[in-house]
């Protein structure tokens, strides 16, 4: 049935338990990124340690799309180098745009191969992508700042 | 006079709806509750602007030609029809894209005031004046007065909305002050459902010598609205919520007002004699009609007021009230689920907006479309409404004549099933 296949069991574990949630102290630079049409938030703090994404906290309110999206992106860049980092990120973007069509590298997204389902339906690849564009946002205001 | 007491043969009317009869996400019968953001079309418009296209299209007010002749009566005839289903006359009655543009035509003409002659001093803001609107205004009513402040020096000031969401008018006669130049606000609350006291705002604001501004989207498609018995001087509604094309739209302004009010859009057939230093304008509504307007769209506009008006206006809001009545009383049923808006069916339409504990309203809308019940999800252009009732968004199931009691249990058993599928309630 089509609402399994969007809401994987690992889209609905991380929307109730969801991995890195809270913001954290220290971090360089902040993003708050907001779905105009749902009014979805998300505030996300990014510290990067040298090269490598030393720290991803958030917090937010949204549906359980935008909340398991981002708890999986902690997860996945969290430890991982800046430049692995936006690979993942342009993995998930480019998966979130491929209506379906596009079957998901495990080994690079990890959890965020369960929301191939939520590419299917373009209105709510916005809730995905909403923690995503933070993180995004975060990090070249970090690197904007230490520049 | 229609007969208060016969109620509506939907059946017999959903056959003039083809899109209600295709099915939806494989082969689920389409549970359309979404006509509050816009409703469908009956073949009774679709055929009308078809016909007119395929006979008589050409350029209104403009040529002289049999087809321009033929277009501009189409045309006029659509005015003078829409005008008597609202209580108006055709020379009140101007042509927009939309309701929106309707009161940025209101806002921006105001603005215009400044450099106008001294018979639009009566719409001139600036410091020192307030404009007051309403929390649950619609961004539509909302936005374009906060810019009409930004660009005057005027301040916003604004009713609360209670918990219950009503308007809260306690504060009436402290936000009512001769400083007040425009009191604009909703007829009824796209979210809430919540029917406005058009007579006590329309009294306060005579008493202050303020303009008054009715947001009518989602009363002249649902009612009888009479805009003269109202007393309002300017009204807004859009053809699209009302069975009729997008496109179109309609600002109501009293006669003696559009006569002073100075144009928003200029260029063509909205002049009287051009210079190249300098212009005068022609009277409304051809003032704020610029340019070659939207014609089909406005004869569709025309064949929806007529479909409306022979189904009766008081058919239509008594089968709406049976509808929004057991809506109220399902969902009052379900546990977890909390009502935005009144919760009795008392001055009150049929949008009914609501929130799912432990289900956001984009996951819930989500399980309603898998079943075939298209909703609104979100915050409906309300979002300081949701944030003074403390939701960050909200599911909306909106009625019109062409919805029945069973649509309504579908809405509560896939409001359950959304429980059920995210374990909440």
């Amino acid at each position: 049935m089509q609402l399994q296949q969007m809401y994987q069991e690992i889209i609905l574990d991380h929307y109730k338990n969801p991995h890195g949630r809270g913001l954290r102290d220290p971090y360089d630079a902040e993003s708050f990124q907001v779905n105009p049409t749902c009014g979805d938030e998300v505030t996300l703090r990014v510290k990067l340690d040298g090269e490598t994404v030393a720290d991803v906290s958030y917090d937010g309110q949204g549906c359980s799309i935008s909340q398991a999206s981002t708890s999986v992106l902690t997860d996945l860049v969290i430890g991982k180098s800046v430049g692995e980092a936006f690979k993942k990120f342009d993995a998930f973007v480019e998966l979130m745009q491929s209506r379906g069509t596009l079957e998901p590298d495990e080994d690079v997204l990890e959890d965020g191969i369960a929301f191939a389902g939520v590419s299917k339906y373009p209105a709510r690849v916005k809730c995905a992508l909403l923690g995503w564009m933070a993180f995004k946002d975060a990090v070249a205001r970090s690197e904007g700042a230490k520049a | 006079m229609t007969t208060t007491a016969t109620p509506l043969d939907v059946v017999a009317l959903r056959e003039d709806f083809p899109i209600l009869a295709r099915t939806v996400r494989e082969g689920k019968r389409l549970v359309y509750l979404d006509s509050g953001a816009t409703s469908q079309r009956p073949t009774q418009v679709l055929d009308a602007e078809r016909r007119f296209l395929e006979t008589s299209n050409a350029a209104v007010h403009r040529g002289a030609h049999q087809l321009a002749e033929e277009a501009t009566d189409a045309y006029e005839s659509a005015r003078a029809r829409i005008a008597d289903f609202i209580g108006a006359t055709p020379d009140e009655l101007v042509f927009t894209k939309n309701a929106t543009e309707g009161v940025n035509l209101v806002a921006y003409a105001m603005g215009n005031a400044a450099t106008a002659g001294p018979e639009a001093a009566r719409f001139l803001v600036g410091p020192g004046d307030e404009i007051l609107i309403t929390e649950m205004e619609h961004h539509a009513n909302l936005v374009p007065w906060q810019q009409l402040c930004l660009r005057t020096g005027a301040t916003l000031r604004w009713f609360g909305v209670t918990d219950e969401g009503r308007l809260d008018l306690s504060t009436l006669d402290e936000l009512v002050t001769p400083r007040t130049k425009v009191i604009a606000f909703t007829h009824q609350s796209n979210v809430l459902g919540t029917v406005n006291p058009v007579a006590e705002l329309v009294a306060a604001a005579r008493r202050v010598g303020a303009l008054t501004v009715l947001d009518a989207c989602q009363s002249v498609p649902h009612s009888k609205v009479d805009f003269h018995a109202l007393g309002v001087d300017f009204a807004v509604f859009s053809g699209h919520k009302m069975l009729a094309p997008s496109g179109i739209g309609v600002l109501y302004g009293r006669r003696e007002l559009l006569e002073a009010l100075p144009p928003f859009l200029t260029g063509g057939s909205m002049i009287e004699m051009v210079h190249m230093a300098k212009s005068t304008f022609a009277p409304p509504p051809q003032r704020f009609e610029a340019g070659v307007p939207m014609t089909s769209q406005a004869i569709g506009l025309g064949a929806a007021v007529d479909y409306l008006s022979a189904v009766g206006m008081d058919r239509v809001a008594a089968h709406e009230h049976l509808l929004t009545e057991a809506a109220l009383a399902g969902l009052g049923e379900i546990r977890g689920v909390r009502i935005i808006g009144p919760t009795s069916a008392v001055d009150r339409g049929g949008a009914v907006s609501f929130d799912i504990e432990g289900v956001h309203a984009h996951d819930a809308g989500q399980v309603l479309d898998s079943l075939g019940i298209a909703v609104r999800v979100g915050h409906h252009c309300a979002w300081p409404l949701h944030r003074r009732l403390g939701v960050q968004a909200s599911v909306r199931a909106s009625f019109y004549l062409y919805n029945d009691l069973d649509e309504v249990t579908a809405l509560l058993d896939g409001v359950r099933e959304a429980q059920r599928f995210f374990g909440a309630g």
